[in-house]
């Protein structure tokens, strides 16, 4: 079997793996990182989206020995345990979610997006988040809550994007 | 002190912090000691006759503790239940969770397998050996129901489960001279719920105490239902639904999984998990939808409506499962929508198919009839060249009017559909968009605009016992609440509702802050656990607040009830002199006479001083039984951009004014509202069940079950106007159904209404591009004298003028 | 769902990957960024015995200036294919059709040679390959776009010859260019996509590549309105005119999302409106 060392959320783990265990029941099974969930078998539906040396991918789509010598953040490492990140925060205050299980996947490909556009448009964050599936919102308040994290995230003096989606 | 009133507050839900922070506890999280995974074989035939299983190849593989068919379980796994005998002579096939001598549907278990790990309960599944004889599946509803069909129950000798009917009024006199008939048939396609959190159970088995947990709705009805098909005493059985990620009416069920895995832990003494995969749910979670409707509506010239027909089929697919049968009669009662009628004729046929069963999907039964009486009214417009809004407001009930007795026989509490129309009216701007669409059509533009319209009602508040005894529903429509005041003044509710994203545990504890006078964060509300709320009807049908809800503030009542006699006696007051406000006792005339809640909590608790008789406990349950259904309603308004080229539908803006009374949590209520209108805008435009000739489940993986993305979904405008509802002290009416029952027509409304120019009548749904195209190709057909393919064709008639007056054979 | 087993290689050099390959025979696979094939394992439609990760192998990632074209190593993510400078001053058309593949997580995985190799027809970097006349470059020789699709997620790759990288020629820098691609929500795979490069002088366009993504078993050139616009006039009904044979010598499919009739009339709609994008009229 071949042997994986893989850090997750700052956590070194170091162990022999089927090669065919996929990273989402490495973390979920193996390692009781059970923060990040499943959800399809097709990569369709973003729920277990995770950092994979800090750009998201779906962990149900990446062999756990792909992920060897990589890092891994999960929405179990953001925060610091006791603050919330800016975007679990923009999500609870923007009820941006309401069973949750499309909420660790939905937050960390946000995170990603903002990474790569820290000023995003609307329309922007919906196409960002294209490969994630929410059952339960209509995605309009996650859309507002990302815009709201990206403006907390780049902080106070650059907060100059006009609200796009006012209506409730 | 006078705090904020919590009902009617944006209270940030309570139930975040775990869910975005990944501390979620979902069944497929639980880890118990010694833990064994299953996995189902399920039947790749639609129809056929097992004739051998060779499950000794499974058995050998590694870490392959057991391998079962349906024939090692024939003895004790009984029948799936269904909780609603629809019909004195209603069909009702046996349906064992694991099949045993034939399979239905493609999907069916036939063989469960249970192993050390996940990987080797799948592998061993591939070394089981199964032969069928194949048999002719019955697919296709308007067959199944012809002389000499091939039987999904043979030895039933029909595919017919139940005919029921209701009728009111003098359908015939209504019908006859009418100066206007319209006459429709609309297909409702099959839906797949997909909740984002695919099924799960854990079952685990001490001594002769079962506890099982499952990814359900209805923690208390699985308890019942799986002690009286399995035979373990319902009080040594505990059923959990820990965080459930969404149910839409799919986990309101008792699945043959469940009933499997609690005879693999009787059986082996260990415990046992499932859970699924999504390809495979797509196939075994039971679907929605699916009906044929044969509408005909009567009106007089002026288009107030005389009489309406409703003639369905209603595909059951291969068994009868919990509710199967009546959620085609749940919209029995919501044809005629919000308006007057004098006569009402309602037939329905539940019938059979080798494909997997039917069930609750929201809305259930409400979206088919809402659908239907809204697509009609937009063509009853059109046949009378009058606004679609007009028509709507010549026959809906005036807000004077309520209460009213509607033609179905319920009675409507309240409502104000004027005030309702006239603010989405306002917010969607509508004389724009119609001088724009005026403009577009004038322009040929090749891309057109269409306007749709639904102003719905629904019934929720599922629902007086003695209505569900009329029906002959297998059981009550109560819900229990119970408030335990602890001693050091805080308060834990415990709810028969079971919540799986809708927001209870903050909503409740509003409610009980709220009556209780006690801060929010001091309230705690436990639910999904049999052994921590052992009474509840659980939740579905946009239930909980308006049945559960008002049993917890009953309970509330009854706290303080007992609170104000242990004050009296602490401030030795008369009890009639007690005045209770803000969590705050006082003596009325006397204000700095006050005793608190809290203070009165701890007294009792303490129980040194207590007045004569006085049990020392505050703690009070409350059973509600509502004496009505609450009826929201609304105006949705949709404007739709048709591009006639490609046939592809773009939504431009979309605007819904709910009514649903009284509010707990504005915020819950608008992310209720949103996810309701992706659902049913879904429903109109991309989602369908498909099965191919051979009866194969063709969309199996989200990959081909299109579920829409954000950008695929436009931003929505909600607002709502507050008529309470009479029937119950908070007002309340319920809302988790709404956005799904109302915008499906209003989509397709548009749709239509972009193309009329073209002659198009109808699009069937899911309204696809290649459907669009074709509507608006066989549309100019139809003008032109000739008749469109059976498969796309709209339905002639509403040609203009009153030329379809007899409508169709 | 659950992968079957198979045994796994991660070389750290094209010879190990080779020597791998051969030794695997017919049951060997190569997997590069895996966003195809994992789905294929999960759903055991794909039985391989052994994986060959080409994840390790150093020289198959980054693009790679050979002065009359750009050499896009196989290996390369469509996240750094999108990122890439000579990609956007040289082969803008690839850039404008990898930003509609699949979402942002998929493309971080999903790797350009990967995705081509897979020979989708339905994928939409395929009949960019085609429109621009790309050549890939193997561990064994050169194929020409218009000899590497064979059939329906099949190419002329043998078994054990690993696609080293892509050659896009620059020729096509400072045509006009379009991609459109349609289907029924985001994650919707093409019902038709049309690639489309062209080159406009003196309101005439002068030349034009089209390649038609799911048109049938392999990427397919539409070479009727290619000829039908060479010469004509840049306008939309010219555009319109031409895009009219762009169904010809297509065998498009039907399935869930359109029937092979429809197809055959959106290719019309979508070949007229990919010119009149390219051209900017």
């Amino acid at each position: 079997m071949p042997r994986v060392s893989v850090e997750v959320d700052g956590v070194k783990y170091d162990d022999d793996v089927e090669p065919r265990l996929l990273l989402a029941h490495y973390l979920r099974d193996r390692l009781g990182k059970v923060g990040t969930p499943i959800g399809c078998d097709t990569s369709n539906c973003g729920a277990c989206t995770v950092l994979l040396d800090g750009m998201s991918v779906k962990s149900c789509s990446v062999l756990a020995v792909q992920a060897d010598g990589k890092d891994v953040t999960t929405i179990e490492g953001l925060g610091d345990g006791q603050t919330l990140h800016p975007l679990q925060r923009a999500f609870h205050e923007e009820h941006a979610l309401q069973c949750g299980y499309c909420t660790p996947g939905m937050i960390i490909a946000a995170l990603d997006l903002i990474r790569e556009n820290a000023d995003p448009s609307d329309e922007e964050i919906r196409e960002g988040l294209e490969g994630n599936l929410c059952r339960c919102t209509g995605y309009q308040n996650i859309v507002r809550a990302v815009r709201r994290a990206a403006d907390d995230m780049r902080g106070p003096a650059d907060t100059t994007s006009a609200p796009e989606e006012a209506t409730r | 002190m006078t705090a904020a009133p919590e009902i009617g507050s944006a209270r940030l839900r309570s139930e975040d912090a775990r869910l975005i922070t990944g501390q979620t506890n979902w069944t497929d999280n639980i880890q118990l000691p010694g833990l064994l995974h299953v996995a189902f074989l399920r039947s790749p035939v639609a129809h056929g006759r097992i004739t051998r299983i060779d499950a000794e190849p499974a058995r050998g593989r590694p870490g392959v503790i057991a391998v079962f068919t349906g024939a090692d379980f024939a003895d004790e796994q009984g029948s799936l239940p269904t909780a609603w005998q629809v019909t004195e002579d209603m069909v009702l096939p046996d349906h064992p969770p694991v099949a045993v001598e034939e399979v239905r549907y493609v999907g069916e278990p036939v063989a469960v397998v249970v192993a050390r790990d996940r990987y080797l309960a799948a592998d061993a599944l591939e070394a089981i050996d199964v032969d069928y004889e194949t048999l002719p599946p019955v697919l296709d509803m308007d067959e199944a129901i012809k002389e000499g069909a091939d039987l999904v129950h043979a030895d039933k000798g029909t595919n017919k489960s139940y005919e029921w009917v209701f009728a009111a009024g003098d359908i015939d006199a209504a019908f006859r001279d009418a100066p206007v008939v319209i006459e429709r048939r609309y297909v409702q396609q099959r839906l797949i719920p997909a909740a984002m959190e695919p099924r799960a159970v854990v079952c685990s088995v001490v001594g002769d105490e079962y506890t099982l947990w499952s990814s359900t709705q209805i923690p208390h009805v699985l308890r019942l239902m799986l002690a009286t098909v399995t035979g373990i005493p319902e009080h040594r059985l505990r059923v959990i639904a820990p965080d459930v990620g969404g149910g839409f009416g799919s986990k309101l069920q008792v699945y043959g999984e469940e009933v499997a895995c609690l005879l693999l832990a009787k059986r082996l003494g260990r415990p046992v998990k499932w859970t699924e995969s999504r390809s495979e749910g797509n196939a075994s979670v039971h679907h929605g939808r699916d009906q044929i409707q044969r509408l005909s509506l009567a009106a007089e010239a002026d288009g107030r409506i005389r009489g309406l027909k409703v003639d369905l089929l209603a595909d059951m697919g291969a068994y009868l499962m919990l509710i199967t049968p009546g959620i085609p009669l749940l919209g029995a009662f919501m044809f005629n929508g919000i308006y007057k009628m004098d006569a009402y004729h309602f037939t329905c046929s539940g019938i059979f198919t080798n494909k997997t069963p039917t069930d609750a999907y929201r809305g259930a039964g409400r979206p088919e009839a809402t659908f239907a009486i809204e697509r009609l009214m937009d063509e009853l417009a059109s046949e009378l060249s009058l606004d679609p809004l007009e028509v709507r407001r010549r026959n809906w009930i005036t807000h004077e009017e309520f209460p009213y007795d509607t033609i179905a026989g319920l009675t409507y509490d309240s409502g104000n559909y004027e005030a309702a129309t006239e603010k989405a009216h306002r917010l969607f701007e509508y004389d724009k968009l119609r001088a724009e669409q005026a403009d577009r059509r004038e322009r040929g533009d090749p891309v057109q605009l269409g306007i749709g319209i639904s102003t719905f009602t629904e019934m929720c508040g599922l629902a007086p016992s003695r209505v569900l005894g009329s029906l002959a529903f297998g059981a009550g429509g109560w819900e229990h609440a119970s408030v335990r005041m602890l001693p050091s003044g805080k308060v834990e509710v415990v709810t028969g509702s079971s919540a799986h994203g809708q927001g209870h545990e903050t909503a409740w504890a509003q409610i009980a802050a709220d009556r209780l006078g006690v801060p929010f964060e001091d309230v705690r509300v436990l639910h999904g656990d049999t052994s921590i709320s052992p009474k509840g009807m659980d939740t579905y049908g946009s239930r909980s607040l308006a049945v559960g809800g008002v049993a917890l503030y009953n309970a509330c009542e009854k706290v303080i009830d007992k609170a104000r006699r242990m004050a009296a006696h602490m401030l030795e007051a008369d009890e009639q002199d007690i005045e209770f406000a803000n969590g705050t006792f006082s003596v009325r005339g006397v204000p700095d006479q006050v005793r608190t809640v809290q203070e009165v909590s701890l007294a009792t608790f303490l129980a040194h001083d207590l007045p004569e008789g006085f049990e020392p406990s505050l703690d009070s349950d409350a059973t509600h039984d509502p004496a009505n259904f609450s009826f929201p309603h609304g105006t949705h308004l949709c404007a739709a951009e048709v591009d006639t080229e490609t046939g592809f539908v773009k939504l431009r803006s979309y605007v819904a004014v709910d009514d649903i009374g009284k509010v707990v949590n504005p915020l819950i209520v608008e992310g209720q509202v949103h996810g309701g209108l992706a659902q049913g805008i879904a429903q109109a435009l991309y989602e369908e069940a498909v099965y191919d000739a051979d009866g194969n489940l063709t969309t199996t993986t989200m990959a081909d079950y299109l579920l829409p993305a954000a950008t695929d979904l436009p931003t929505f405008t909600t607002d709502r106007t507050e008529t309470p509802a009479t029937t119950n002290p908070l007002g309340v009416k319920g809302v988790g159904e709404a956005g799904t029952i109302a915008s499906t027509p209003a989509v397709v409304n548009a749709i239509v209404d972009a193309l009329r120019p073209y002659g198009v009548a109808d699009v069937p749904m899911p309204c696809t591009p290649e459907r669009v195209w074709r509507a608006c190709r066989a549309g100019g057909a139809q003008e032109a004298g000739r008749a469109g393919g059976p498969e796309h064709s709209p339905r002639p008639g509403a040609g203009g003028g009153l030329g379809s007056a007899g409508g169709e054979a | 769902m659950i992968p079957g087993a198979f045994d796994y290689v991660r070389p750290s050099s094209l010879e190990g990957a080779l020597t791998a390959l051969r030794a695997a025979g017919d049951d060997g696979k190569v997997i590069a960024g895996g966003q195809s094939l994992l789905p294929l394992l999960r759903l055991r439609l794909a039985y391989p015995e052994i994986l060959v990760d080409l994840g390790s192998v150093p020289e198959l990632s980054g693009v790679r200036d050979e002065g009359s074209s750009l050499l896009v190593g196989a290996m390369t993510t469509h996240y750094d294919v999108l990122r890439d400078p000579l990609i956007h001053q040289h082969a803008p058309l690839v850039a404008a059709a990898t930003a509609t593949v699949a979402d942002p997580a998929v493309r971080h995985r999903g790797t350009f040679g990967g995705s081509l190799a897979h020979a989708d027809p339905a994928g939409d970097l395929p009949a960019v390959a085609l429109a621009m006349d790309a050549v890939f470059v193997t561990s064994s020789r050169e194929i020409p776009a218009s000899e590497f699709f064979s059939d329906y997620l099949t190419s002329a790759l043998e078994p054990d010859e690993v696609l080293l990288g892509v050659r896009l020629p620059k020729s096509y820098a400072g045509w006009g260019f379009h991609y459109e691609k349609f289907h029924r929500t985001a994650q919707a795979w093409a019902i038709v996509g049309v690639a489309c490069l062209v080159q406009r002088s003196n309101g005439e366009i002068s030349a034009a590549r089209i390649g038609l993504t799911n048109m049938g078993s392999t990427p397919i050139r539409a070479s009727a309105v290619e000829q039908a616009v060479t010469g004509g006039a840049a306008n939309r009904e010219a555009f319109r005119a031409a895009a009219e044979s762009a169904a010809e010598g297509t065998s498009p499919p039907s399935d869930l999302h359109g029937s092979a009739e429809y197809r055959r009339h959106l290719v019309t709609v979508l070949t007229a409106r990919a010119l009149s994008k390219a051209a900017s009229v």
